[in-house]
């Protein structure tokens, strides 16, 4: 009898401590990232103070941002889903929330209040563009250009529509190789005014228009496809202005010295966050969202701007963004976010984008090819 | 081997086939027994059967293989291109009761469609599938997306409540689960009523999916919705219970909700027939719209007709990828030849230094390759500054080498020449120079006995080059992506981008196949010119 009974609390315990464990924190967490710079600050921001309050978790990164949409889709049809937290831009997890990818989450009860004690869901604000996306950073694809290679005489241009005018300041100009951007920026400069782009970009005769303004400079233009090759275009003299990412003129001009000049003049704000994959086990979930409640704080968010001029997308770390963790500057005059640098600007208009994406990128790619 | 592939009736002796054979004729005149007694004909297929499993049994694992990693992940690939269940499975009502719907009229469908539509969008919105669906329609359709994404936060806030609260009123059973789920159980009701029946049935597989219990879940407002539509179309439910009855009575006085106006109201582009025209279009679970549109078609209910002027792209690109591996094949065969050559007649000590200059390139990343070629080739670059210097080029008219299709196929050629060498080389190594010698002691001069004697014998090695590079250039993606600018990127840098871009994967596979059958093509034509034969590589 006695035994019988030691033997079943053992099984009573053993049944508990398996229940316990199935609630624990896995250990290993997957994160997908886009390399350089960009994850660098993660790794500094997040996850090296994070590891060191959890000294067990190990942290494996994938570089594969850029391609995530597609992997995850692959990963979910295989039935295997290897990425624990996935870094993409707004307008990827708006697709990875169409899809069923990514998983819907509670602003309030998933993310930490603001230091000041606003709840999540104000703090982020506007800029919880899907019920997918947790928002991290605000960053604009903006143009520079090199002073030293304009005409003698000629001023600097203070307006995006320079690309546009060749008299003025001839040479190549390089521009990202995809009608996101530069249709709007075309339409901007062919005299449309600004709120009623996206109405005429949305008509056949509105589309032309824009291709026919980017026809007028089409010869002058080199067309991008990473972000990494504008900065070196310029730097080499191939190009005297051309557009990319805030944080990689930054990273040219303060971290490598090059001599280019902003022009913020109607850069384009967009958002990059992380979503997390649906169909993670029970454990592997309660870590993620364990670091994600950690990496998202007031603090952790103003921290990384240390590491890049990329603008928090909380509204209670703006104050709290300081200096660069290396170079010892001032970060809030990089921030595209900065009121100096944010007389003009748009927003990336992502249902527009989502609606219009495949039909103008056609039309974009065969007038490319003419 | 047997009968169909070796031609036995050129082979004499003992093989098994002819020993059948021989049983054959022997048969004629009563069965030629083996040692053990058995018909000599059986005895000896199952030996001949026996070899042949033994056969299978070794190369199986290769088989199962290649099976496996090879032809059933690319078959699955291709099938995508024609692949179209997601409308069926999604809106399967709607597919149904649309499908007698005519599109040429250019009026909305009726209060049917509608009905079947808000059931199947309600439980698609339920489930998330709606804005997948969305993103597949918008392929075809621009703004579908939105329309879908937008309909499904509405969807369950129609005001389709009405017809909850007034049933509820007629009798309050209404409001328990399970009085439908009696009245639906087997019986004659969901015989009755078949779509309320139907979304009965789904409502419960959408609890199990959750988890929840369906006789605790409030009933929703689509059953009610459903109920009222076939109770008002005149369903007979007389004999069927009291409650059903006295609903079937009272319905002809119930305030009504159209839910053409709910859509409406969510977006009104659902007033808009070409949004019905694609959903029916697209109903079946085969499409050919993936192809049409590789083909710069597209799909409509005339039937196939071409893409305006402005979106054709990809047949230009099929050209455009096929002329340059043409040029690409076809300069690597000139640069390749004489450094082949070279490699083959020289001194084995000079031979080796010069095979490993051939080789270098390849222990060098592609991509560093391709961004040197961008160093050199650049207006600022090397090629173009040695020029200015020079005096030859003006400094304001810098030649353009990069972004272009020159740039290209200089890279191109660049990275892909180490495949036309090696063949080429490896069939030159086996050519005797005694022949050369022998043909010059009659009296050729030294271009006849190149042409006549040595160059026939090398084809097989520009063969075997040729096809290796073609080949490889016909698929290439991250050099023309790099250096081709506008007007030398490739077919496959389309397909890429529909696979890890655009997320339109039919349209990818549907490119991908026709890459496919022009390879086969050209390996086939290739085959009856020169003959497959022909090809050494080594």
């Amino acid at each position: 009898m006695k035994l019988i009974k030691t033997l079943m609390t053992t099984t009573a315990v053993t049944v508990v401590a398996g229940a316990v464990s199935a609630q624990e924190m896995a250990d290993d967490m997957t994160i997908v990232s886009w390399g350089g710079a960009y994850q660098n600050s993660q790794l500094k921001a997040y996850v090296e103070p994070y590891q060191e309050m959890n000294p067990d978790v190990n942290v494996v990164w994938d570089e594969s941002s850029n391609e995530a949409v597609a992997k995850l889709r692959a990963m979910n049809e295989a039935g295997n889903i290897t990425w624990d937290l996935v870094d993409v831009v707004a307008a990827d997890a708006i697709r990875l929330c169409d899809e069923g990818l990514a998983m819907e989450y509670e602003p309030d009860e998933l993310l930490a209040e603001g230091d000041d004690g606003t709840s999540a869901e104000d703090d982020f604000g506007d800029l919880i563009v899907s019920d997918c996306f947790i928002p991290q950073i605000v960053y604009s694809t903006t143009a520079a250009y090199r002073a030293d290679l304009l005409p003698d005489g000629a001023e600097a241009p203070d307006s995006i529509c320079a690309f546009f005018d060749t008299e003025t300041y001839p040479g190549k100009r390089a521009l990202e190789r995809r009608p996101i951007n530069n249709m709007e920026w075309a339409l901007l400069c062919d005299g449309v005014a600004k709120d009623e782009i996206y109405d005429v970009l949305a008509t056949e005769e509105g589309q032309q228009q824009a291709l026919d303004k980017l026809d007028t400079i089409k010869d002058e233009t080199v067309w991008w496809s990473a972000a990494a090759e504008p900065p070196q275009l310029l730097a080499d003299g191939e190009v005297v202005m051309a557009s990319s990412y805030n944080g990689r003129w930054f990273s040219a001009i303060e971290e490598q010295g090059q001599d280019f000049e902003m022009l913020w003049d109607a850069q384009v704000f967009d958002l990059d966050g992380w979503i997390i994959p649906t169909g993670l086990s029970e454990e592997r979930l309660a870590r993620v969202k364990d670091f994600v409640k950690f990496a998202t704080d007031t603090q952790r968010l103003a921290d990384q701007a240390k590491y890049i001029s990329y603008g928090p997308a909380r509204q209670s770390s703006a104050p709290l963004v300081g200096q660069h963790a290396e170079l010892g500057i001032d970060m809030a005059p990089h921030m595209p976010t900065d009121p100096e640098n944010a007389k003009n600007t748009f927003v990336y208009n992502y249902e527009f984008w989502a609606d219009y994406r495949d039909d103008i990128d056609a039309k974009f790619q065969s007038w490319l090819a003419q | 081997m047997t009968d169909n592939t070796a031609g036995p009736d050129h082979i004499t002796g003992p093989t098994p086939d002819n020993a059948l054979r021989d049983a054959d004729r022997a048969a004629a005149g009563g069965p030629m027994l083996a040692a053990d007694g058995t018909p000599l004909k059986k005895s000896l297929a199952r030996a001949l059967r026996r070899q042949k499993l033994r056969a299978l049994g070794l190369i199986a694992p290769l088989l199962i293989f290649v099976l496996i990693t090879f032809v059933i992940p690319i078959g699955d690939m291709l099938l995508r291109s024609i692949k179209n269940d997601i409308v069926a499975d999604t809106l399967p009502r709607t597919v149904q009761s649309l499908s007698d719907w005519d599109a040429e009229a250019q009026d909305l469908p009726g209060e049917d469609v509608w009905t079947d539509f808000y059931i199947d969008m309600w439980f698609a919105a339920e489930r998330k599938e709606h804005t997948r669906l969305g993103t597949r329609l918008n392929y075809e359709l621009t703004g579908v997306s939105s329309l879908f994404r937008k309909t499904g936060r509405r969807v369950d806030r129609f005001d389709t409540d009405i017809y909850t609260d007034q049933f509820i009123a007629l009798d309050p059973g209404w409001e328990e689960p399970q009085t439908w789920a009696a009245m639906l159980g087997d019986g004659p009701a969901s015989d009755v009523l078949p779509l309320t029946a139907g979304a009965w049935e789904d409502w419960k597989a959408f609890n199990v999916e959750e988890g929840d219990k369906v006789l605790e879940e409030d009933v929703p407002d689509l059953m009610y919705t459903a109920l009222y539509h076939e109770l008002s179309q005149g369903a007979d439910v007389s004999g069927l219970s009291d409650r059903l009855a006295a609903a079937g009575e009272a319905v002809g006085g119930f305030e009504t909700v159209s839910l053409r106006e709910q859509f409406a109201d969510a977006d009104e582009d659902w007033l808009d027939p070409e949004v019905w025209q694609i959903i029916q279009l697209y109903s079946p679970r085969v499409t050919p719209g993936y192809f049409a549109n590789a083909a710069d078609m597209q799909v409509t209910p005339d039937g196939v007709e071409a893409r305006p002027e402005n979106q054709r792209i990809y047949g230009m690109l099929f050209q455009r990828t096929l002329f340059m591996s043409l040029m690409i094949t076809g300069s690597c065969i000139l640069l390749g030849y004489p450094v082949a050559w070279l490699l083959a007649n020289l001194p084995m000590r000079t031979a080796n230094l010069l095979m490993i200059l051939v080789l270098l390139p390849f222990w060098t990343s592609l991509l560093v390759r391709t961004s040197a070629w961008k160093v050199m080739l650049q207006q600022q670059g090397v090629i173009n500054d040695v020029l200015v210097w020079l005096g030859l080029v003006a400094d304001d008219a810098r030649l353009t080498m990069i972004n272009n299709q020159f740039g290209t196929i200089v890279a191109m050629t660049h990275i892909l020449l180490p495949f036309m060498i090696l063949p080429m080389y490896s069939v030159m190594q086996t050519i005797p120079p005694s022949y050369l010698r022998a043909a010059k002691s009659l009296g050729a001069t030294n271009w006849t006995a190149f042409w006549r004697v040595y160059f026939p014998q090398s084809v097989p090695g520009i063969g075997a080059g040729s096809i290796l590079v073609f080949i490889l250039a016909i698929g290439y993606y991250i050099t023309p992506e790099i250096v081709g600018g506008n007007t030398g990127t490739f077919i496959s840098n389309r397909i890429a981008y529909h696979i890890s871009s655009s997320l339109n994967w039919g349209l990818a596979a549907a490119l991908g196949s026709i890459l496919l059958v022009v390879v086969l093509v050209l390996y086939w034509a290739y085959d009856k010119i020169v003959g497959i034969d022909n090809v050494k590589l080594g």
